[in-house]
């Protein structure tokens, strides 16, 4: 799969990682030799072969519908940029 | 069938809707914080809901058990084998930066909804229903450059529920979302409330010339909150895409809003770029595995369905099937009715309950767990016309003195003194006394002006306080006139 600066931008845009014009160059370099080296496993025969999705087998673990936590507004402020009255705030995301 | 007339051909209407359901459960889906809605800003959130970092998500039970018992509710095949993917993009109130959702194994496949419009009862299909958290609130109006967030409602459980494009008109849309709602309250696995955001909906509407097969371009409109509204915002979003047909154009597959205050759906801004939520399988969380047993279990003690109910009521209380589907519509009323209904004739109750009783309750605008008027009390008070210890009349002024102190109608008719009277030495006096002093009209009536009579019957009844058994009033009135 070959990458063009287009590409680059909208990922980074998708990320919302701000990238500087003059890095753009690198960066595709470095992603595309990612690629061409995951390419490589397309080498291997996978017939038959059911996708791993995780490493740990087994079914999910289920949780009681029980409250068990909570009612911890000041230890997530404590963690917020910027709050007001336990809410958090952040810049203006409508026109 | 429902068309739009254009200039040069008909057109009619393809509609799809995606219905979001809040999960009735005490806990969120992933997290032990509490799903309950309201709550101080913020005080209903773990770590887990508020995306730090290295917090593992776990499954809660009940949501899976709320998600199976709402796709037996909608006849669909529930699959063994399910798991979570991420879905990923930006916003404030989505604090992990992806929402946890199935998008390739859902939890619940193809099922069925019975809907019954004016043009007959039709299937309509249910393409999926899958289990994904919701999001938080933002809060756009609290500062002129701020967006304030709570995320009491981030990782609350959410089942996605999404219809095929079965759909041809406003009133079979409505009604699909009526009958939804109906099945996840009587189920008990959502509380169907639009006002407040616990059922959400989507609509895709798009528009063919009839006859033509296959599907054209569709447009989604977001988050339309009540029945009124859906059937509104496909109305104006089909006329809005024969328009465009009809001058030429052609339609944008664009995510638009309904505005309700206009009457008008507009695209969202700020949405030009695609959506690329590049799923991938979640990979913290294991897939989750049914059992035939677990399944078994569950449909075994399903409650009786709304349209279960609405057969029952029609062939075992023998009403009518609008009646019928008035009082299965809703749970709460339906178990009023039953309790109201029992030991009593279930025509009159369902007169009672959907005339009086609804019009006191509407005026006032009271859900019917707030009546005045028990369900017992208004049986009783059938009852009674029933046995003749009042007359349907009287039991209009009981009904009234009911629901001004809430007691027992057999009380009122005691303390107010209003039994009937079905003494026919009595009523003849009365009838006596009426006929002496009106001699005109009785003169009238006999030859020939039966319409007097009704005017006579009605003095019979005052002078008697209203308290005369009507049907005998009648009777020795007829007497007296053929004598």
């Amino acid at each position: 799969m070959a990458l063009d600066q287009r590409t680059i931008q909208n990922l980074s845009w998708l990320a919302r990682l701000k990238l500087p014009v003059e890095r753009e160059g690198k960066i595709l370099n470095d992603l595309q030799s990612i690629l061409d080296w995951v390419e490589q496993l397309k080498e291997v025969n996978i017939e038959g072969v059911e996708p791993l999705i995780s490493v740990t087998e087994g079914i999910a673990p289920m949780r009681e519908d029980k409250v068990t936590e909570g009612d911890q507004q000041a230890d997530l402020m404590a963690n917020a940029p910027e709050s007001v009255q336990g809410f958090y705030v952040v810049p203006k995301v409508v026109e | 069938m429902y068309t739009i007339k254009g200039k040069t051909t008909d057109w009619e209407l393809v509609i799809g809707l995606e219905v979001h359901c809040e999960i009735l459960s005490n806990a969120k889906v992933f997290s032990g914080a509490s799903a309950v809605f309201g709550g101080e800003q913020n005080t209903h959130v773990s770590f887990i809901d508020a995306g730090f970092p290295g917090m593992l998500p776990k499954v809660n039970e009940k949501c899976i058990e709320q998600c199976v018992k709402t796709g037996l509710g909608l006849n669909a095949r529930i699959n063994k084998y399910s798991r979570f993917d991420r879905k990923n993009y930006f916003y404030a109130d989505l604090p992990q930066g992806y929402q946890i959702s199935q998008l390739y194994h859902p939890i619940v496949g193809e099922g069925f909804i019975e809907v019954t419009t004016s043009e007959g009862t039709r299937k309509i299909g249910v393409e999926r229903l899958h289990l994904e958290q919701d999001a938080g609130k933002s809060i756009h109006d609290m500062s002129p450059t701020k967006t304030f967030i709570d995320l009491n409602r981030a990782g609350v459980g959410l089942m996605e529920i999404v219809s095929k494009p079965d759909m041809h008109s406003p009133e079979e849309a409505g009604e699909y979302l009526r009958q939804l709602r109906a099945i996840v309250r009587a189920l008990g696995t959502c509380d169907g409330n639009m006002d407040e955001g616990s059922m959400r909906c989507d609509v895709n509407v798009s528009v063919r010339p009839v006859g033509e097969t296959g599907f054209r371009t569709r447009t989604e409109t977001k988050n339309v909150n009540s029945v009124r509204f859906v059937m509104h915002a496909i109305e104006v979003e089909a006329n809005r895409q024969v328009e465009i047909y009809e001058n030429g154009g052609t339609i944008k597959q664009e995510t638009r809003l309904y505005d309700s205050d206009n009457g008008e759906t507009r695209p969202m801004r700020g949405k030009e770029n695609a959506n690329d939520y590049r799923y991938f399988p979640d990979p913290d969380l294991l897939p989750v595995v049914l059992t035939d047993e677990y399944i078994e279990n569950i449909r075994k003690n399903l409650p009786e369905l709304p349209e279960a109910k609405k057969a029952r009521y029609i062939s075992e209380l023998g009403l009518t099937p609008y009646d019928a589907s008035v009082l299965t519509a809703d749970r709460e009323i339906a178990a009023y009715f039953e309790t109201a209904a029992k030991g009593q004739d279930a025509k009159k109750v369902a007169n009672w309950v959907m005339g009086d009783l609804f019009a006191y309750l509407n005026k006032e605008c009271l859900p019917i767990a707030k009546s005045p008027v028990s369900a017992e009390n208004l049986g009783a008070l059938v009852g009674l016309i029933g046995n003749n210890t009042i007359s349907g009349k009287i039991a209009k002024d009981v009904f009234q003195f009911m629901i001004e102190t809430g007691k027992d109608p057999a009380t009122i008719v005691e303390e107010k003194g209003l039994k009937q009277n079905t003494d026919t030495g009595a009523i003849e006096k009365i009838v006596d006394e009426v006929m002496a002093a009106n001699p005109e009209q009785v003169a009238e009536i006999k030859a020939g002006k039966d319409k007097l009579k009704g005017w006579l019957v009605g003095q019979i009844m005052k002078a008697s306080h209203g308290k005369a058994n009507p049907a005998l009033a009648n009777q020795i009135l007829n007497k007296k006139l053929g004598g």
